[in-house]
C-alpha cells in the first residue's frame, strides 16, 4: 500500500492541506497536486535548476525535496512573483525587455534562483550573476540576454527601495 | 524518474533515528538529499526504508570549543559559508564550498551527507583530510569517534554501520600566523573537481613550523601528503625565497597513486595534481593573517 503523509504547507502566500504519496517530490506535487504548472521539471536530478522554487526563501531544487519535507514551510514558486496587481516585477519585466528567455523553459528556475539572490547580493558583478545562474542552463538564450536582465533588475530594485 | 516506493520515516532525534537504522532493514538516510535524491529519482537506489535527518533537532550548527570548530552533521553547507567562527577559524572552508555545486543546492546539502557519501572528488572530504578531523558517529551501543584517515574504507565507503548516525564534526584549530590554499580544476564550475588540493602553512620568524596538504579527486579516497608536509618545515614561506620547497612538494604530488577513467588519465590526474599543489601552497603563503 502507497505510504501516504497529511501535510500543509503555504505556497505564494496561500495555505494547502493535502494528502501526499511520501515519494512524491516537491515538484511534483506543486504541478500535479495543486496545479502550478509554472515550475518545470527537466532533468529531475539536480542537474538543470529549471525546477528551481524558494523554499522558506532560500533557493533549493524541487526535483531534489519531497513534498513532505516542505510540511510546514513556506513555499514561492514562479506564480508567486508577479506584483499584487498581476504586472510583472522589475526582474520579470527585465527579462521581458533584455530578451532573457525564448522557449521559457528555464526561467521559472531562473526567476526563482535570481530573485534570492538578488535579495541577498543586492549589488552584483556580472561574474557574481554568471556564477548565480551556472546551476541553470538554457538551452536558447546564450545566457546573455538572462545576465543582463538581472544586472538592470538589480539598479532597478536598489532604486526602487 | 520517479522514485520507487519506500516507508518514509521522520525521527525528531539522533536516538530515535538509530534505532529505526537498527529495526529496519535496508533504510537509506536523507540528509540533504543533494545525491541521494537523485539516486532515488533514477532507482540506482530502491530502499524499503528512507530515515530522513530534516526535523532533528540539535545535529545541525556550529560551535567554538576552544580548541576545535564542532560542526553539526546536518549543518547545510551554505551555514558553513555563512558562519563568523568558521570564517575566523577555518576560512579554508567558506573557499572551498564556492566550488560545492550550486547556490540552491548547497541551501539543501550538508557537511555530513557529502562526507558520508563519500565522493573521491568531493570537496568536503579533501577539506576533513587537510584537518584530519575527528568524526562523531551514534549508534545502538552510543556514541564513537572516528578519525578521518580511518574514515573512508574503500571507493565511497565510509567506516560508519547500517545502524549508525553521522552526528558530527570536529575540526582542530590550527592558530598561529596560519594560511590557506584550495584550488581544483574541473570542466564546469560546480562540477566536481577532477583533482582538489587544499593547504595550511603556519609561519613563525619566517619559517615554516607547519604544513598539511591534501589532494581530492585524484584517487578513492583523499591523500595527505606527509612526505612534503614534512619537508616544508623550516623553509620560507616565499616562493621566490624558499629555494624550490613548493615544487618540490609539487614533484611529491606528481608521484601519487591516481585513478584513471573513461575521460581522465592516471598521468594527467598526477600532473594535475602537481600543479594544484603548488598553487595552494603560494595561494596559502600569500594569505597569512594570524586567524586561520
Ligand atoms: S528538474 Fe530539478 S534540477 Fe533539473
Ligand atoms: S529560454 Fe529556452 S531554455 Fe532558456
Amino acid at each position: 500500500m502507497a505510504d501516504t503523509r497529511d501535510i500543509e504547507l503555504t505556497v505564494n502566500g496561500e495555505s494547502h492541506a493535502a494528502n501526499v504519496e511520501t515519494r512524491t517530490s516537491l515538484g511534483d506535487f506543486l504541478r500535479h497536486g495543486l496545479g502550478l504548472t509554472g515550475t518545470h521539471m527537466g532533468c529531475e536530478h539536480g542537474v538543470c535548476g529549471a525546477c528551481t522554487v524558494m523554499v522558506d526563501g532560500e533557493a533549493v531544487r524541487s526535483c531534489l525535496m519531497l513534498a513532505v519535507q516542505a510540511n510546514g514551510q513556506e513555499v514561492t514558486t514562479v506564480e508567486g512573483l508577479a506584483e499584487d496587481d498581476g504586472t510583472l516585477n522589475a526582474l520579470q519585466a527585465a527579462f521581458w525587455k533584455h530578451h532573457g528567455l525564448q522557449c521559457g523553459f528555464c526561467t521559472p528556475g531562473m526567476l526563482t534562483s535570481l530573485t534570492a539572490f538578488l535579495r541577498d547580493n543586492p549589488d552584483p558583478s556580472e561574474r557574481d550573476v554568471r556564477e548565480a545562474i551556472s546551476g541553470n542552463i538554457c538551452r536558447c538564450t546564450g545566457y546573455q540576454g538572462i545576465v543582463d536582465a538581472a544586472l538592470d533588475a538589480a539598479k532597478t530594485m536598489q532604486k526602487g527601495s | 524518474m520517479k522514485p520507487a516506493p519506500f516507508t518514509y520515516h521522520d525521527p525528531t532525534t539522533a536516538d530515535e533515528a538509530v534505532a529505526l537504522l537498527a529495526t529496519h532493514e535496508d533504510a537509506k538516510i536523507l540528509a540533504g538529499g543533494q545525491s541521494l535524491m537523485p539516486m532515488l529519482n533514477m532507482r540506482f537506489v530502491v530502499p524499503d526504508h528512507v530515515v530522513d535527518l530534516n526535523r532533528i533537532d540539535g545535529i545541525a550548527g556550529v560551535r567554538d570549543t576552544g580548541d576545535s570548530i564542532e560542526i553539526g552533521a546536518m549543518t547545510r553547507q551554505r551555514d558553513l559559508m555563512r558562519d563568523g567562527v568558521i570564517a575566523a577559524k577555518a576560512p579554508i572552508i567558506p573557499a572551498a564550498l564556492h566550488w560545492v555545486g550550486h547556490f540552491q543546492t548547497r541551501n539543501r546539502g550538508t557537511i555530513g551527507g557529502s562526507l558520508c557519501h563519500l565522493d573521491p572528488a568531493a570537496e568536503l572530504p579533501c577539506l576533513m583530510a587537510l584537518y584530519d578531523a575527528e568524526l562523531t558517529v551514534q549508534g545502538p551501543d552510543g556514541a564513537r569517534k572516528v578519525s578521518f584517515a580511518e574514515w573512508p574504507l574503500a571507493y565511497m565507503l565510509p567506516s560508519i554501520g547500517p545502524d549508525e548516525l553521522l552526528t558530527s564534526v570536529s575540526v582542530p584549530h590550527w592558530g598561529g600566523n596560519t594560511g590557506h590554499g584550495f584550488v581544483e580544476f574541473s570542466r564546469r564550475h560546480g562540477d566536481f573537481a577532477i583533482v582538489a588540493a587544499g593547504a595550511l602553512l603556519t609561519v613563525e620568524g619566517g619559517k615554516i613550523t607547519r604544513a598539511a596538504i591534501s589532494i581530492g579527486g585524484a584517487d578513492v579516497r583523499p591523500i595527505r601528503l606527509t612526505d612534503a608536509e614534512t619537508a616544508l618545515v623550516g623553509a620560507a614561506p616565499d616562493a621566490a625565497e624558499n629555494k624550490g620547497a613548493f615544487k618540490a612538494a609539487a614533484e611529491i604530488a606528481r608521484g601519487i597513486e591516481a585513478m584513471s577513467d573513461a575521460y581522465v588519465s592516471s598521468a594527467y590526474r598526477q600532473r594535475l595534481a602537481a600543479t594544484l599543489v603548488e598553487r595552494a601552497l603560494s595561494a596559502a603563503a600569500k594569505n597569512l593573517n594570524g586567524s586561520a
